[in-house]
């Protein structure tokens, strides 16, 4: 009887080209550490070109990046847009969600309508957790995927940022305790950043929410539980806050958000917990009063706007290593 | 019409023969008479055994016709050994109406391959409110009553359906799903899941179904066969009432035998399946379960989904895949990993199968009926869309290579299939 | 094969032409890596008030289309106004020209300068482009199918050096 192997005849990873460079952005997770940190690197004179007057560089010129949003998203699509116009690339933004969707059209039409229109990149946001991978296995050899957030599964640039943010307050991750606060479950920028941070050698990475929001075997995601928000809080050097939607309250997961505000809101005091010169951080939009009180959100532990301007030069470097490959 | 298979392997389950032999078939049975035969069927270095008996394969009519056809379908069962299959009820209508199921019948017959057994819609349109007229059903050829995947939350309504059934003596069949904790569900509650982010449907899902079906039948001594058991823990509450002496059997889906939610892999929709594939550790349980008897058979739950439903996000995905052809050498392959007699093996897919079915087929033994498949188990086929004749091309081992080919395919005496 | 100059003696002869045309609105802007290491080595000799300035070309290169990005770009810094001044742009081996010509244009990204003058410390010929050095180390002959590099040793010390032109190595001399 000959050994038939597993179904997972897939030995390379869809994200990397035969020669093991980066072709699509899919998710963190399965990405080699090197990989993460020549995005980081990269990021770093972006970030210088995003602080000069002119803040555009010819290096895209010609090529062509398509927001494909199936999930209406102002904050993360206009980021994307800024950085592949600071790259000189033509953008074209459609908001698949309107559009042809409702006419039945299936995502690989879509897909292959745009193709026809000499696309280089897709920047894809989808409600559907793993939507990316199969727009991925279908796109043509020199067009690329950038996911920009699938279902509740990865929000790799978001990631991205945090790391950098985290890189350039703290510089070294492998001394590092950060905790990661709130609707763990549904969140797809949480499992994109427990990745990157175990995938960068973090020692101590710490999810802190009530039961009903953390997902099934979170710990072999490489992580500690918390269920009580002070004992996680203790000694950690970065918390990152997580929104929470309104909707959880009517799921039966939590009864208010004035008593998950009590337990897991972030105020000065629960932050007098971590390190003195902890960092705050939230990939936005904050529900003030919710997951994080405002003296905090604005206070002088916060990072989360300069977060954003990361999030440009990481998109921007993320952009032009893949559409490069 | 008198058949002689001549100088192959036979095996027969029911009475654990497995020897070099011949088999003569006269008048549509097999005859215990050596008779000068019309045809003979050279079974040299192959094996002969009583034609598999699928207890689930959806033939998509009425209603999907255009995902496949009765015609397509019955194909693909012969081609893939299968003499008698049981159709849940989940077509479109439902078969909730006598009138369908006559039809049905009709129709298949008509194509004079394969037996089929209609099972009948256990409630109204599978709405899980109003009973069916499950004698008139039961008349017009339906063996067994299900709501094949649709959710019976009522307890109430389950409760009166199973009395109602018992009534007859009618068996109830139900694949037990808490619909509350599964809705929304697509995988497995785990690891998988959290890490590919798809909303899970937990173990207990179905292990509390299990032990509401469980007490009602200690209350309505109703008999109760539960359909494509998924986990571990559902297996050992299986062995307890058994061990009770509880009227219950179950069956499991060849594929959760093989695979698990590891072979989801970067997404693979051909992996979206109800009940979903769960943990290894279930997984060995249902291959130990299936080995030692605990469940009692193996069935391929054959459900041919087009193309365009797969090629979806894995959410989205229509659940399913398709197995009548592929049932045979993954028995064999699952059989051989235990270390099985051939006997035992094939035993899951034809004299158990029949046990449940009430059927008098799957047996290889004077008078019974002539259903019959010879195969060679060490051939070797490509599975590719090309391969199967099935209008589903939906299976999670495309691309692989399986061993057990059919060569010949009898029902009632004559020949359905042949091997080109 | 004449043999290759010596980088360090090089060095005085280019400090002594540069310091003849340095004028209060001078500055100094050197391109990685090679550049920046003989611009670090030239820039205190020339009493400049200004620091250093340092340039990566990598988001101007004429080639992204067919190499893609060049690993580990560093970032540009440039702490003066470029505006009006008289930029002297150091480079350490000037070949196709293609360099120079990308160093230019994201220097007119930061500012209209008044004048730019190249310096470089070899000059290989093979010009792609109609770009020429004010400034010149040295006249050096290239054999075919070899590249030019300057190497900087642990202790400082700077050298050119031959090496195989391979895809592999995408020098930061690149044509």
């Amino acid at each position: 009887m000959p050994d038939v192997p597993s179904v997972q005849t897939m030995p390379n990873n869809p994200q990397l080209n035969a020669n093991g460079e980066l072709q699509h952005l899919l998710s963190i997770e399965g990405l080699p550490r090197e990989i993460l940190t020549q995005i980081l690197d990269t990021a770093e004179p972006f970030a210088g070109v995003t602080e000069r007057e002119v803040k555009k560089v010819p290096l895209m010129r010609g090529k062509s990046v398509f927001n494909l949003f199936f999930e209406a998203s102002t904050r993360t699509r206009t980021t994307f847009e800024i950085a592949a116009k600071r790259l000189s690339a033509d953008v074209i933004n459609l908001n698949v969600a309107v559009s042809s969707q409702t006419k039945g059209e299936s995502l690989l039409d879509t897909v292959a309508n745009l193709s026809a229109m000499q696309a280089d990149v897709f920047v894809v946001r989808h409600g559907s957790s793993g939507a990316p991978y199969l727009i991925a296995r279908h796109v043509k050899p020199h067009e690329h995927v950038i996911n920009a957030g699938d279902g509740r599964h990865a929000h790799p640039t978001q990631g991205l940022l945090d790391l950098y943010t985290i890189r350039h307050y703290k510089k070294d991750f492998t001394r590092l305790t950060v905790a990661i606060v709130g609707d763990v479950l549904h969140s797809r920028v949480a499992r994109s950043l427990i990745h990157g941070l175990t995938t960068l050698g973090v020692p101590e990475v710490r999810v802190i929410g009530p039961q009903t929001l953390l997902p099934a075997g979170v710990e072999s995601l490489g992580v500690r539980v918390f269920h009580d928000m002070r004992a996680g809080l203790k000694g950690c050097d970065v918390v990152v806050m997580l929104r929470l939607q309104n909707e959880r309250m009517n799921g039966a997961l939590l009864p208010s958000a004035q008593e998950f505000f009590k337990h897991y809101g972030l105020t000065a005091d629960k932050l007098a917990l971590a390190k003195p010169d902890a960092i705050v951080m939230h990939p936005g939009p904050m529900n003030r009063g919710v997951e994080i009180d405002s003296p905090v959100a604005d206070g002088p532990h916060s990072v989360i706007l300069p977060q954003v301007t990361f999030g440009i030069a990481v998109r921007m470097a993320v952009m032009s290593i893949v559409a490069g490959n | 019409m008198k058949l002689l298979i001549k100088g192959g392997r036979v095996v027969d389950p029911a009475s654990g023969r497995d020897e070099v032999g011949d088999v003569f078939i006269s008048d549509g049975k097999i005859s215990g008479k050596k008779e000068k035969a019309d045809q003979t069927i050279d079974a040299k270095g192959l094996v002969v055994a009583p034609g598999l008996i699928d207890l689930s394969a959806r033939l998509r009519e009425p209603g999907y016709e255009y995902k496949a056809t009765l015609e397509s379908e019955m194909d693909a069962a012969v081609a893939g050994g299968v003499t008698s299959l049981a159709c849940p009820p989940d077509t479109d209508p439902p078969l909730d109406e006598p009138g369908l199921v006559d039809m049905l019948r009709r129709r298949a017959k008509a194509l004079a391959r394969a037996r089929v057994y209609p099972i009948g819609a256990l409630t109204v349109k599978l709405a899980g409110e109003r009973l069916t007229e499950m004698a008139e059903l039961a008349e017009a050829g339906c063996v067994a009553f299900s709501q094949a995947n649709a959710p019976l939350a009522d307890t109430q309504v389950l409760w009166r359906a199973m009395q109602y059934a018992g009534t007859f003596g009618f068996p109830v069949w139900l694949r037990a799903e808490d619909r509350w904790l599964a809705q929304g569900g697509v995988a497995h509650d785990g690891e998988v899941a959290t890490r590919l982010g798809l909303q899970g449907i937990p173990s207990f899902a179905e292990t509390i179904a299990l032990g509401t079906v469980l007490q009602l039948v200690r209350a309505t001594g109703t008999r109760v066969h539960f359909c494509r058991l998924s986990t571990a823990i559902g297996v050992e509450m299986i062995r307890a009432a058994k061990k009770e002496g509880l009227p219950v059997s179950c069956d499991v889906g060849i594929h959760h035998v093989h695979l698990s939610e590891m072979d989801l892999g970067y997404y693979d929709s051909h992996c979206r399946l109800e009940p979903p594939l769960r943990s290894q550790r279930d997984r060995e349980a249902l291959a130990a379960g299936l080995a030692d008897g605990t469940i009692d058979c193996a069935v391929s739950d054959h459900t041919p989904v087009d193309e365009d439903q797969k090629q979806m996000p894995f959410a989205e995905a229509e659940p399913g895949a398709t197995g009548l052809e592929l049932l045979l050498p993954l028995v064999l392959k699952w059989g051989a990993q235990k270390k099985l007699p051939l006997a035992k093996a094939l035993a899951r897919v034809t004299s158990d199968a029949a046990r449940v079915l009430g059927v008098p087929s799957g047996r290889i033994e004077t008078g019974a009926p002539a259903d019959l498949v010879v195969f060679d188990p060490q051939q070797l086929f490509r599975v590719t869309p090309e391969a199967l004749k099935s209008q589903g091309k939906n299976t999670p081992f495309l691309g692989y290579e399986l061993a057990g080919r059919v060569r010949t395919t009898i029902v009632a005496g004559s020949v359905v299939y042949e091997q080109a | 094969m004449s043999k290759l100059p010596d980088a360090d003696a090089l060095l005085p002869k280019l400090a002594a032409e540069l310091k003849a045309r340095v004028t209060p609105a001078t500055a100094m802007i050197g391109l990685y890596t090679g550049g920046a290491w003989l611009a670090e080595r030239l820039h205190p000799l020339l009493g400049l008030k200004d620091p250093l300035g340092l340039m990566d070309i990598a988001f101007y290169r004429d080639d992204y289309a067919k190499e893609g990005l060049k690993h580990d770009p560093k970032r540009t810094k440039i702490p003066f106004e470029v505006e009006g001044r008289d930029l002297l742009l150091v480079d350490d081996v000037l070949y196709t020209g293609r360099t120079v010509r990308a160093a230019m244009n994201e220097l007119f990204d930061y500012g209209r300068p008044r004048s730019i003058a190249l310096v470089v410390l070899a000059d290989r010929g093979g010009r792609q482009l109609p770009i020429a050095a004010q400034h010149v180390g040295a006249q050096v002959e290239v054999p075919a199918g070899k590249r030019l590099r300057l190497k900087r040793a642990a202790n400082g010390k700077l050298s050119l050096e031959l090496e195989d032109a391979g895809r592999a190595e995408r020098a930061d001399n690149a044509e």
